[in-house]
């Protein structure tokens, strides 16, 4: 897979969102995962919990840090993905499939216009390393 | 690694070595109307004779077991202990050294750690078990603390009976961190909560916090009171200030307990005026994430040998900062050592022994009260080693004549419970003598006929 997929669009603090419909799906990029490390534990929020963008909807702990996680864009939580529970290191190995972490109802569209596509994404990246 | 202060001449080898020419210079950034100019006015050093009898004559003013027969108790147990304890937590490496944040120099004390670990899960029946905090009091306000962090609810239900000194530091905790409570009120009777106080537990309430033994000795129902916290969703805290009964009664963990936390006092440590002490903390494995205090685990190092680490740190202050489980970044390590130690020395069998020890004199002692005229026990429900009298007389009155015969009756519940003037409550443990007891019954029954003696 791509290091970041062109069908996502993302965050300046390194989430990814794909839309599916009025739902979207969340979880943290690549550049992320390889930064923390491996990663022991994910706190996922729970069903019907609402955030507004920019908001932490939950939390992923390396062995010597925890790093909060921000929600895209503005939505409530219609499944969180459990399997994390038990494996952590999915979001290691696939951050964009297996290691996706919330699916949320959309409740303003627009606020996705605000994100970054792929490329902007990985131009700001760039520019972080210097 | 032992501490060894650097003489004058190392110090100047050092400055020498830095370029300085003297040691003022290392602290030219303080301003100097702010630095300390001749010595600091200290009382004259004394001799080391002069020391141990200043030290000999603090210690004479301190009431020691041998000298009179103590009935008192109230979270602070007068306890048999080997001295073979003593002689083993000296070894400098284990007074001496430090927390043992570098695995590869601190096995013996990691593994010392897990195993106290290890032990006080298998006494309370619980999963997970913290390195120790600092008593029983701290102990059961982090469980507070703690139960509302896992059930987001800001309500906390504690038993009218609760050691009230360890209600005292649960209220201190409580009172900025917006967190409310409702006392359940135990039964006039049995001394002990009914199941039915707790019908009108709301859906508001994080923990139902109730002590077994209470504080006035009573072994409440635990499973019962289990069943009443969960109906509410609310976690059950069982808080156990004796630690010795856990020798003898069913686990807490076994009977429905998400916290079970307490005091280790009475596993080889000094009563020694109220503290040093040593809180024990133990959990249900789903919520070892939320856990306060240091943690001791088994891993694997890259050479697959068994070692011991601290872990699951990100718990902690130092990493988690404001939205860590709790402040603390210690634990007790040498008390939990102590407790380690005897429940080595006892073991499960010996520990079983002194507990019946204890269950048996204190009802000898109850017993023999009670069939005394103008005595009774106030309360009918069972108890381990301690249990409340009605005295004919103030409790305080009766006090000061046993005093007379070198007896400390026990604890004036006057003191707590301002309407309960003439009940004592009297603590007998496997150190009390058959012969205490009887001389105890026998001042007892010559204060309420009046006798001259």
């Amino acid at each position: 897979m791509a290091k970041y997929p062109d069908n996502l669009q993302y965050t300046k603090d390194h989430e990814w969102l794909k839309i599916e419909g009025d739902l979207g799906r969340a979880g943290i990029t690549e550049f992320a995962q390889e930064a923390l490390g491996d990663i022991v534990y994910v706190e996922l929020p729970k069903i019907g919990e609402k955030f507004s963008a920019g908001e932490p909807f939950g939390s992923v702990e390396s062995v010597k840090s925890v790093n909060e996680i921000f929600i895209p864009v503005s939505g409530e939580v219609v499944e969180i993905n459990e399997v994390l529970a038990d494996s952590p290191e999915l979001v290691n190995e696939d951050p964009y499939g297996k290691g996706w972490m919330i699916r949320f109802r959309i409740t303003d569209s627009s606020e996705v216009d605000s994100l970054l596509s792929s490329s902007e994404y990985e131009d700001f990246i760039s520019e972080q390393e210097h | 690694m032992r501490y060894i202060p650097n003489s004058a001449h190392e110090r100047e080898l050092m400055l020498r070595d830095m370029g300085v020419e003297s040691i003022d210079y290392l602290f030219r950034g303080i301003p100097a109307h702010l630095q300390l100019k001749g010595p600091l006015k200290l009382t004259p050093a004394l001799s080391e004779s002069e020391t141990l009898d200043y030290f000999h004559s603090l210690a004479a003013r301190n009431v020691i077991h041998a000298q009179e027969a103590s009935f008192l108790g109230a979270g602070a147990y007068d306890h048999f202990i080997p001295t073979v304890i003593d002689t083993l937590i000296s070894r400098a490496e284990f007074l001496t050294s430090y927390t043992p944040y570098q695995p590869e120099i601190s096995q013996g004390t990691l593994q010392a750690i897990f195993e106290y670990q290890t032990m006080i899960c298998e006494l309370t029946g619980m999963d997970v078990s913290n390195a120790s905090l600092y008593d029983g009091s701290t102990a059961t306000a982090e469980a507070v603390l703690m139960a509302v962090r896992v059930t987001g609810r800001s309500k906390i239900a504690l038993a009218a009976n609760l050691h009230p000194e360890y209600r005292e530091v649960v209220d201190t905790y409580i009172h900025h961190a917006g967190i409310t409570e409702q006392t359940i009120p135990s039964d006039p009777v049995t001394g002990t909560l009914k199941p039915e106080a707790l019908a009108d537990l709301g859906n508001d309430v994080a923990a139902l916090v109730i002590q077994s033994p209470n504080f006035f000795g009573g072994i409440e129902s635990l499973q019962a009171l289990a069943d009443a916290a969960h109906e509410a969703g609310a976690l059950l805290v069982v808080v156990v200030p004796e630690a010795m009964s856990l020798g003898i009664l069913k686990a807490p963990g076994q009977c429905g307990a998400d916290i079970v936390c307490g005091e280790a006092q009475s596993f080889g440590i000094p009563t020694s005026f109220g503290g040093a002490y040593c809180g024990f903390f133990a959990v249900r494995e789903k919520y070892q994430r939320q856990i306060p205090g240091r943690l001791v685990g088994q891993a694997f190092d890259g050479e697959g040998r068994k070692g011991y680490v601290l872990t699951l740190a990100t718990r902690e202050q130092h990493i988690r900062r404001e939205k860590a489980t709790s402040n603390i970044c210690t634990n007790q390590g040498l008390y939990a050592l102590m407790a380690t130690v005897y429940l080595s020395l006892l073991g499960r069998k010996g520990l079983q022994e002194v507990a019946e020890q204890n269950v048996q004199k204190a009802h000898y002692a109850a017993k023999q009260i009670a069939a005394l005229g103008g005595y009774k026990l106030r309360f009918t429900a069972p108890f381990f080693n301690e249990f409340v009298v009605t005295c004919p007389k103030p409790a305080r009155e009766i006090l000061d004549r046993l005093a007379r015969q070198k007896i400390i009756g026990g604890l004036p519940l006057a003191r707590f419970f301002p309407r309960m003037e003439n009940e004592l409550l009297v603590c007998v443990t496997e150190t009390t003598t058959r012969q205490e007891v009887d001389s105890f019954t026998d001042t007892l029954k010559r204060i309420s006929e009046d006798t001259e003696f």
